[in-house]
């Protein structure tokens, strides 16, 4: 009794139950995909970017806001050195970040930027900058850590203020792992 | 002999040649913990569903409790919110999403010609995986730590701070989705499958329809939805950071993931319920329905573009112009083939020899409460409005409307529609007369003034709030105890209907169209084993 042609269907719609499970997968690389292009999420340049010397300095005046984010109760004081800058896009300039740790054991923090507006992302171009690489600390320590940026001429007409702004997160594989080392380094001495 | 030792003997593949007609139900608890048969599965899922609406709607009354008064007068803030989160988990995918099951499972057959589901073990299965995986889910309430409390939408890194709880909610989620995609797999081959010879796909009466084409969005969002939760568990326990932005990813992604899943959630909630009310308000005006192609491909196209819309839902968290632009005019589209179905029931009444029995008393409330809140949905879809009114009451409002006097209400006119051919018994219409007039107006009491608070600024999933917005919480939780009060007297009819009443014939209603009214009431174990010819 039992119709033919069930078997089939049956499994066309389970690879399609299947391959619907694997496209949830999938729109993790397309997200990147579309945050590289339209600047959603604010991410910047995640490695140091080279800009030519003899880029042309706009007249435009833009307000460059910095802001520190610490999610969780992180053991950091962490607060930027000046709250805004004035800037013309196309020069370079140079901010700091401060940081101490609370704690009373080394950490290793990573640094997580994000720019508002969002299409104001891909224009905010960064040459240096303390979250490009991990910032190990020791106990107790504080100390600035600098930020090289430029606004690219070419930020859209109707942005005039760009907010920059850094989570800063306990590495805690890396602070491990350091904890480890200097653990290993202490009883061998 | 039982069907079930039947099987059970692996008999089962040579039934061609068994005489069907002397295979009654099983005896005892048996019977229903190892049955086949589309009626008995279609009511466990039907009475399951009865349960979890009280389950559900418990938690909705501690929760207006709670906001009858502005401060903190009966549980903590921490309760509060897990009593937000459980009440929309248990509702939609304990209570809704199995209730219109349970209606496939008892009207797709009969409605088709067809004897039984096309996979009647998988279907066994489908619905007791049901019971375990909510239990894991309410069991979370008496865990260390309690139940989630991040809201439904489970968006982190919130949802991820919950404590023992976490990965069983998960674990119930997949199985919940799991349970779904296994019925709708049946319903899909039933459907293509099964159907009496004659019987065209464009001669299926809409509720089959709005079935497949629910049954087919159940399996592309499912499995996004439990890709998205199995992230959330790798994030936690398995140091992947998908949604961790200490590791690169980004809390936003969930967002999109979960509302890919989402959106389409929306339009398998409701797509039954467009198809119960298609075929209560023809029999109630005693004329066909009103645009029968139109109805099928107004369902269609809403399906397609309920996977389209997603990011409406997060208009706030920071998208560029031509995104919000592009959700909120496809969003907006929505509202045509909507239109179209509602002008379609409406017209169907014009010039109707109209009879208001319970089941076209609720279809009609359907009708006009589920356009209010199709109204408010489309208030909401106009992105620059929506940064005022998101996470505020208007959106409980909202979606509200269109789930309780929508899909709630559409599951009780079918269950009123439908008891008598279950059950072989009339309801009491006087009784479900007076369940339509208190439910009708302490939904409305409950309900509308939380608009006029979300527009004032009451953000949701508070448990306390500033005391301009006293009043109206207080008439709001007036209402909705008389609301919860209401489905008590339901749950009674539906009892004092299954054991007795005066005896249904089997067309039950005047002259209803389709095949279920053409088998006795109620309607016997074995259906259409000889397929009937649909002219």
């Amino acid at each position: 009794m039992a119709p033919t042609g069930n078997g089939r269907l049956i499994f066309r719609l389970a690879v399609m139950a299947l391959s619907m499970f694997a496209f949830g997968f999938l729109l993790v690389p397309l997200y990147e995909v579309m945050c590289k292009i339209t600047g959603i999420g604010g991410r910047t340049n995640a490695e140091a970017a080279t800009v030519s010397a003899t880029q042309e300095v706009s007249e435009r005046l833009i307000t460059v806001e910095f802001v520190a984010v610490l999610n969780e109760q992180a053991p950091w004081e962490f607060r930027p050195t000046v709250a805004s800058m004035q800037v013309h896009p196309g020069q370079l300039y140079d901010t700091a970040f401060f940081a101490r740790n609370l704690t009373d054991g080394a950490l290793v923090g990573s640094a997580v930027p994000s720019v508002a507006p969002g299409q104001a992302a891909k224009h905010f171009i960064k040459t240096e900058c303390f979250c490009f690489t991990q910032q190990n600390f020791t106990a107790g320590e504080g100390r600035d850590m600098g930020v090289q940026f430029m606004i690219d001429p070419a930020l859209p007409e109707f942005v005039d203020r760009v907010t920059l702004s850094y989570t800063f997160f306990v590495n805690r594989p890396e602070t491990a792992k350091l904890a480890k080392s200097e653990a290993a380094a202490g009883s061998t001495t | 002999m039982s069907t079930t030792t039947h099987d059970h003997a692996g008999h089962n593949h040579d039934h061609a040649g068994h005489a069907h007609d002397d295979h009654g139900p099983g005896k005892g608890l048996s019977r229903w913990l190892f049955t086949t048969n589309h009626k008995d599965i279609g009511t466990l899922y039907l009475l399951f569903a009865l349960v979890m609406l009280f389950v559900g709607g418990a938690m909705a009354m501690v929760i207006r409790l709670e906001l009858f008064q502005p401060g903190l007068q009966f549980v903590n803030p921490d309760f509060f919110n897990q009593m937000t989160t459980m009440h929309a988990l248990i509702m939609i995918f304990g209570m809704i999403m199995p209730a219109f099951v349970g209606f496939a499972n008892w009207m797709i057959p009969l409605m088709i010609g067809a004897p039984d589901m096309a996979l009647p073990r998988l279907n066994n299965w489908s619905f007791w995986i049901l019971p375990f995986a909510s239990g894991i889910l309410v069991s979370t309430l008496f865990m260390p730590g309690g139940g989630p409390a991040g809201g439904w939408t489970l968006y982190p890194p919130l949802s991820l701070q919950a404590g023992n709880s976490f990965p069983f909610t998960i674990f119930a989620i997949h199985l919940l989705g799991m349970s779904s995609i296994l019925g709708s797999i049946n319903i899909i081959v039933t459907i293509m499958n099964m159907r009496a010879p004659g019987m065209t796909l464009l001669k299926m009466p809409l509720f089959v329809w709005t079935w497949l084409i629910t049954a087919y969005l159940l399996i592309a969002a499912m499995p996004v939805l439990a890709g998205g939760v199995t992230m959330l568990l790798t994030d936690q326990f398995f140091g992947t950071s998908f949604f961790q932005a200490a590791g690169g990813g980004d809390p936003v992604l969930f967002q999109h993931i979960f509302w890919f899943f989402g959106h389409p959630e929306v339009y398998i909630i409701i797509l039954p319920a467009f198809g119960i009310v298609s075929q209560i308000i023809p029999t109630f005006s005693r004329k066909p329905l009103f645009g029968y192609a139109a109805m099928v491909y107004a369902t269609a196209s809403i399906g397609f573009l309920s996977f389209i819309v997603w990011a409406h839902h997060m208009f706030t968290v920071g998208m560029p112009l031509a995104g919000e632009m592009f959700f909120m005019l496809s969003t907006m589209l929505i509202a045509i083939p909507t239109a179209v179905k509602v002008f379609n029931w409406t017209a169907t009444m014009w010039r109707g020899s109209l009879t208001f029995e319970t089941p076209m008393l609720f279809s009609l409330a359907f009708l006009f409460l589920f356009t209010i809140g199709g109204f408010s949905g489309l208030m909401l879809a106009i992105a620059p409005a929506d940064f005022q009114y998101h996470d505020t009451y208007f959106v409980v409002a909202h979606f509200h409307y269109v789930l309780v006097p929508g899909a709630l209400f559409a599951a009780i006119a079918g269950a009123y529609f439908w008891l008598p051919k279950w059950t072989g018994h009339m309801y009491d219409e006087r009784l479900g007369k007076i369940h339509f007039w208190l439910s009708a107006i302490s939904v409305n009491i409950t309900f509308f003034p939380q608009h006029f608070l979300g527009l004032a600024g009451m953000p949701r999933r508070i448990p306390d709030y500033a005391t301009q917005f006293a009043d109206w919480n207080m008439i709001s939780s007036i209402g909705s105890f008389g609301f919860g009060l209401s489905q008590l007297l339901f749950a009674y009819i539906v009892i004092k209907t299954i054991r007795g009443g005066r005896k249904a014939t089997a067309e039950v209603w005047d002259q209803p169209e389709g095949l279920e009214w053409t088998v006795p009431s109620p309607a016997p174990y074995h259906t259409f084993d000889e397929a009937p010819v649909v002219k």
